[in-house]
């Protein structure tokens, strides 16, 4: 589902003396399909950003455009947007509420009116999709599960509402090593393999570069940057300027380049500088 | 004696919620010189803060002793001698601050030490210099960015003149300038007061200046050492589920295609230098 923003700007309590613009004319576009990071410090404008997306907010001015409808429009009703474009908060575990994980995930297709079964099948579908056993935990109080498993219970309530569109704002923040690889993992899947269009919020370059087709960098309230990674992170003393940084294996390959080694500039991941760094030596070696 | 915190072979069982008796702890043998940085690594679950808790009697061994400056976590009379001497910090910035203005938040320590207003005035200006928050001392603490917050925390702790801090994952909830900005506050009272530092995290690049890096899985000691010997045991963090630096990672990988590249190298500077000399 591609989504168009056009001159989006937004400003909290415009007019009073707390006022304060939050996104100041930012302007892109995302194909049906695409997997977007969106990278930025705090208050550089990307919660606001993503929450115009699934009209949590409305903008002061500009347009946003999603599957060719106008959802800026006044015409339109957010409950359309909410089950086309699915926003997973911070946190999202904070959220939870019902007595079982079950009622928990059910809540929003219930609330779409479907048939009980119907209802079973998707809650079923999206802790699969998560990788939640149904059977054990179906009848589990969310709150007597781990925090990994109850942040997954917050994303399947979301992905039960099958949404085309995947927002997630930090889904790792907190987690552990695994706990980061595991929800990482499963939503690389329903990017691949469902077609989803997915927009990551995170602060991990690491995680970014691993994952991602383009990069939109936000500072001060506007789109600093925006491309492919190795686009994104050869701006260098901008990134950090703007309080990000680079992975650190691109400081090895900058590092190796300075000392004259001839390698592409364009390596953001440990696989590719392994790969580069042999094919340099072997070749060396057998020249 | 320069032992600050000495662990004897603790155990800690708890219930679980099905009624199962679990153990956290699993035998932890641990001794904390003064003036020391530590860090301690492991996935959720593996015993960490469990450990981190028994440093300041907020947790008591099932079996085993846990001594803080030759004080018995078990001896009640000592509570407050232990407390006052191994400060904690917690993850969520939000947790912790219980004033509605800055300097009176880094004061609710001091006052509860029953000291004069005077030497709390001290204190309180003296902690907030040292983490850099000085100029926010009449802010309101909501307004302040979770770096800010974190290092208000870590004031009221230093407020108490600790001579040990202990910081159960200060950086989890934080933004990269944020972890940044702990960090060096962290290091700082480490080098400049002398204060025996006991950090966890799940971020490996903030073990690489560690005195000692400790591993820990299921309620066990599974490696320690030096930041070096510790991350060249890249399979068995791999294998744990722990990260290891992307340089070492990298230096992983091409010594398994036959390279000779040292394990031990945490910084980007010692990796270009091994690479170049290839």
């Amino acid at each position: 589902m591609p989504i168009i923003v056009e001159n989006l700007t937004h400003i909290y309590m415009e007019g009073s003396p707390f006022e304060a613009v939050a996104l100041d004319d930012v302007s892109f576009e995302i194909q049906d399909g695409e997997f977007v990071g969106l990278i930025g410090h705090t208050g550089s404008g990307k919660s606001t950003l993503v929450q115009h997306l699934n009209g949590l907010l409305k903008p002061t001015k500009g347009r946003i455009i999603v599957d060719g409808v106008d959802i800026t429009a006044k015409t339109k009703s957010p409950k359309w947007l909410r089950q086309h474009v699915g926003l997973v908060f911070q946190y999202p575990e904070h959220q939870l509420f019902e007595e079982t994980v079950y009622l928990d995930i059910a809540f929003g297709p219930k609330n779409l009116n479907l048939p009980d079964d119907e209802v079973e099948k998707r809650v079923r579908e999206a802790m699969e999709l998560v990788g939640l056993d149904y059977e054990f935990l179906k009848d589990r109080s969310p709150f007597e599960i781990s925090g990994g498993q109850r942040r997954r219970v917050a994303i399947a309530g979301v992905l039960a509402m099958k949404p085309k569109v995947l927002i997630l704002d930090e889904p790792t923040a907190g987690l552990d090593p695994r706990g980061r690889d595991e929800i990482l993992g499963q939503i690389k899947d329903l990017h691949k393999e469902r077609g989803m269009t997915i927009i990551l919020v995170s602060h991990s370059m690491e995680d970014i570069a691993k994952l991602v087709d383009r990069i939109i960098v936000m500072n001060k309230n506007r789109i600093a940057l925006i491309g492919k990674p190795e686009e994104v992170f050869s701006h260098v003393d901008e990134l950090y300027d703007m309080g990000l940084g680079i992975p650190q294996i691109t400081h090895v390959i900058r590092g190796l380049r300075k000392r004259g080694m001839d390698l592409p500039e364009n390596i953001y991941t440990v696989e590719q500088a392994a790969a580069a760094i042999l094919e340099k030596i072997r070749g060396r070696r057998n020249a | 004696m320069d032992l600050m915190i000495q662990v004897n072979d603790v155990h800690f069982d708890y219930l679980s919620h099905e009624g199962q008796e679990i153990a956290a702890l699993n035998g932890v043998t641990l001794d904390v010189k003064k003036g020391e940085f530590i860090v301690i690594i492991g996935h959720n679950g593996s015993g960490k803060s469990t450990l981190a808790k028994h440093l300041n009697a907020l947790l008591k061994p099932s079996k085993g002793i846990v001594y803080i400056k030759g004080m018995d976590t078990r001896d009640q009379d000592k509570l407050w001698d232990i407390r006052q001497t191994a400060g904690m910090v917690f993850q969520n910035p939000d947790n912790q601050i219980v004033a509605t203005i800055v300097e009176e938040d880094v004061a609710f320590g001091p006052e509860n030490l029953g000291l004069p207003p005077e030497e709390i005035r001290k204190r309180v200006d003296e902690a907030l210099k040292t983490v850099g928050m000085d100029k926010y001392a009449h802010s309101a603490p909501h307004y302040l960015s979770g770096g800010q917050k974190q290092r208000v925390a870590i004031a009221g702790i230093i407020a108490m003149k600790p001579e040990i801090i202990v910081l159960d994952e200060p950086t989890a909830m934080l933004d990269p300038s944020g972890r940044r900005e702990v960090i060096e506050t962290i290091k700082y009272l480490n080098k400049h007061e002398g204060i025996t530092v006991v950090h966890i995290t799940h971020y490996m690049e903030e073990a690489v200046d560690a005195d000692k890096v400790i591993v820990m899985e299921q309620g066990r000691i599974v490696l320690q050492g030096t930041p070096e010997d510790v991350f060249s045991k890249v399979e068995v963090l791999k294998e744990i589920g722990l990260d290891v630096p992307q340089v070492t990672e990298l230096a992983y990988r091409l010594r398994a295609e036959g390279l000779d590249i040292p394990l031990n190298l945490l910084k980007v500077e010692e990796m270009v230098d091994a690479i170049c000399q290839l």
